[in-house]
């Protein structure tokens, strides 16, 4: 699955300041009946960004003029958990964001972003609540995710921190590629691998 | 250095290590399904890649699926779709596929054990979550992408850093009414959503020893619940005995060199282990969950805690009450239920139908009260029926139905309504998960029972002494 390359981003962003938000819903399990990869935006956060008669929620984070366009969303502690839909991290690459930070994410909802190329960037609670502070002060805040540097910073003040990714990953990122390339490169040695395993 | 279960079963599987990267992991066994599959397909055949060992993948339907009238074509044309794709594929690439009306056909990690495709010591990944499921025999599992199961389909590996390693240990007996789901569901609120992530989990102590085959299955499948990638307990005679005869388990010779191999799987005395936890099993009552995560959960006859009496997150507290129309200090002992669903991979175990058996035989399902009552598989449904369960289901006012996810997670025809509640045997009470706006209330197949009967928050030990 090609992404476009990921090195440093500077943009403005989404606040979710809320606890658990769970792949169902960041994408509902009705919306997952398709057979290819097109459009999973739509209904990105299907039921807390519309009414049920299909109008907009006003007071929801992504519906927000002023929020419009920014290619980094801040979510709360312990993001992604719960199923694991790649359709989630579709959703939020194909809605525009190329990053997701967060003080926590679920493991499974972090490995498929990095696998679709939107970088999961997990920060203090501390400096969370800094940026999620930042943002409600100022929609026009910008932040700056510099994914050679490991480093993420508002762009306000100034502060920033450091954040952890390895270095495979990190390179995969950076290069636009993936995993498949790579296995495919070691083909033989799994075959071999393959012929010792006793079931 | 002394190894744990986990270490043997993961360094085992491991075709080269990255370094400052993750491990080139090699799969045994890989499931797929309808859903997270075709777009897998899609990038395979876009890269001009084919499936490397199509012996070690199998596939079923079974979110989609309806579970009434599942001889006639599937009505919605999305669904029939995806099912389509899934056998469109299979037979493209030569994987076994048991679609609708197989015999085998079930929920994806209920059949994987019944047809001894699950085994002690193997790797074994799907593109659903639950599929932790299968470390009740000591096997490594966990949910996978839908870029993994591509990777998988061509390369039969994925590559993962190797998760740190926590023990949960429960030790004593488990009282009256209480299920291997309520350990579970117990554990999990100990835990919280977040507390195992980064984490593989292994289960010990008695509670574990002395729990069937089934229940393991229940209490490994809810791992992912508190984060962990996945949760496993180590082999023992009663898992050879369950897997002794079925039809995919080594035969003759390979079935005694497969011995040899799984009862070197064990932690060994002197391993460490990054995290671990003690639980009593007699602080264990049966559970029942009232917010919108796993890890909302408490006793049956408890009240919902106040928000300051939690750590953190008040407002995200709030929101979750608000979706479920509870306040906090409320009892739900006799609050008013619309349905009950018994089922899913969690609960659809023919264990679980003997359970619900056990309380509703000789009672009647409250006139209230929507049952939706799903096994796991045909298998289960054959159980059901061999036992003559299937006759205190109906004298009790109830229906059986055909297998599938059904109202787990609404994918296919079963919906919970806006609003209303429901018991659910399931894994989530995420916000309209059983269906936009529906409640869900996580518990046992005995407290979805009790209430079944009741048409209120029962708990099931009233009806048990009585």
């Amino acid at each position: 699955m090609a992404y476009d390359k990921f090195t440093t981003l500077t943009s403005t962003a989404y606040p979710l300041p809320i606890e658990n938000v769970d792949t169902d819903q960041i994408i509902p399990a009705r919306f997952l009946k398709a057979t290819e990869r097109v459009d999973f935006d739509t209904n990105f956060f299907r039921d807390w960004r519309y009414n049920q008669d299909g109008t907009p929620k006003a007071d929801f984070p992504l519906n927000k003029e002023m929020y419009a366009g920014s290619k980094i969303l801040v979510g709360g502690r312990n993001f992604g958990s719960g199923s694991s839909r790649e359709h989630a991290a579709w959703s939020v690459y194909d809605f525009g964001l190329r990053c997701v930070i967060s003080s926590a994410f679920a493991d499974i909802f972090k490995n498929n972003c990095l696998n679709v190329g939107v970088l999961p960037v997990q920060v203090s609670a501390k400096f969370a609540d800094m940026l999620f502070d930042a943002i409600m002060a100022d929609p026009k805040t910008e932040i700056e995710v510099d994914l050679p540097n490991q480093k993420v910073t508002l762009l306000t003040t100034g502060a920033s921190e450091s954040f952890d990714i390895n270095t495979y990953k990190k390179d995969n990122m950076l290069n636009g590629f993936d995993d498949i390339d790579y296995l495919k490169n070691i083909e033989e040695e799994i075959v071999e691998f393959a012929k010792t395993r006793p079931f | 250095m002394a190894k744990t279960l986990f270490d043997k079963v993961w360094d085992s599987h491991v075709v080269r290590s990255i370094k400052d990267g993750p491990d080139v992991f090699f799969i045994d066994r890989h499931f797929i399904h309808e859903v997270t599959s075709p777009v897998a397909f899609l990038g395979l055949e876009s890269r001009n890649n084919s499936v490397l060992y199509p012996e070690r993948t199998f596939a079923t339907a079974d979110h989609n699926t309806p579970t009434m009238n599942q001889h006639l074509p599937v009505e919605d044309p999305l669904s029939a779709n995806q099912l389509n794709a899934l056998e469109k594929n299979a037979a493209k690439y030569g994987i076994s596929h048991w679609g609708l009306g197989d015999e085998n056909n079930g929920i994806v990690h209920v059949i994987g054990p019944e047809n001894g495709i699950t085994l002690p010591g193997s790797t074994i990944v799907c593109g659903d979550s639950h599929t932790s499921t299968h470390g009740a025999f000591g096997a490594i599992a966990f949910g996978i992408g839908t870029s993994e199961v591509e990777m998988v389909l061509s390369t039969q590996c994925i590559m993962q850093p190797k998760p740190k390693k926590m023990r949960i240990n429960v030790v004593g007996k488990l009282g009256l009414g209480v299920t291997p789901k309520d350990v579970a569901l117990y554990i999990i609120a100990k835990q919280t959503t977040s507390g195992a992530t980064g984490y593989f989990v292994e289960y010990a102590g008695e509670v574990f020893e002395d729990m069937s085959m089934e229940g393991r299955m229940t209490v490994c499948n809810l791992s992912i619940e508190m984060g962990a990638r996945g949760g496993m307990i180590a082999p023992d005679a009663k898992t050879y005995e369950y897997l002794k005869g079925r039809s995919q388990t080594p035969k003759g010779a390979d079935w005694d060199k497969a011995m040899n191999y799984w009862q070197t799987l064990y932690t060994e005395e002197d391993a460490v282990f990054d995290e671990e936890f003690t639980y009593e099993a007699s602080d264990i009552e049966p559970m029942i969950t009232y917010g919108t995560n796993p890890g909302m959960g408490m006793g049956v006859t408890k009240s919902i805690p106040t928000a300051e009496s939690l750590e953190g997150g008040i407002e995200t507290y709030r929101k979750s009450l608000g979706y479920m129309a509870f306040s906090e200090g409320d009892s739900m002992i006799g609050k008013p239920i619309d349905f009950v669903f018994l089922g899913s991979c969690t609960n659809g175990r023919i264990e679980d139908f003997r359970a619900f058996c056990s309380i509703v035989e000789g009672r009647k399902k409250a006139d209230t009260v929507t049952a939706w009552l799903v096994p796991g598989s045909h298998k289960v449904v054959d159980q059901i029926k061999a036992e003559g369960l299937d006759k205190i289901i109906l004298d009790a006012g109830f229906v059986l139905r055909e297998p599938g996810c059904s109202a787990c997670l609404a994918m296919n025809d079963d919906k919970i309504p806006a609003g209303k509640l429901s018991v659910s045997t399931s894994n989530r009470n995420f916000e309209g998960r059983q269906g936009p706006g529906s409640r869900t209330l996580l518990a046992s197949p005995l407290v979805a029972a009790a209430s079944a009967v009741e048409g209120v928050v029962t708990d099931p030990r009233t009806l048990m002494a009585s």
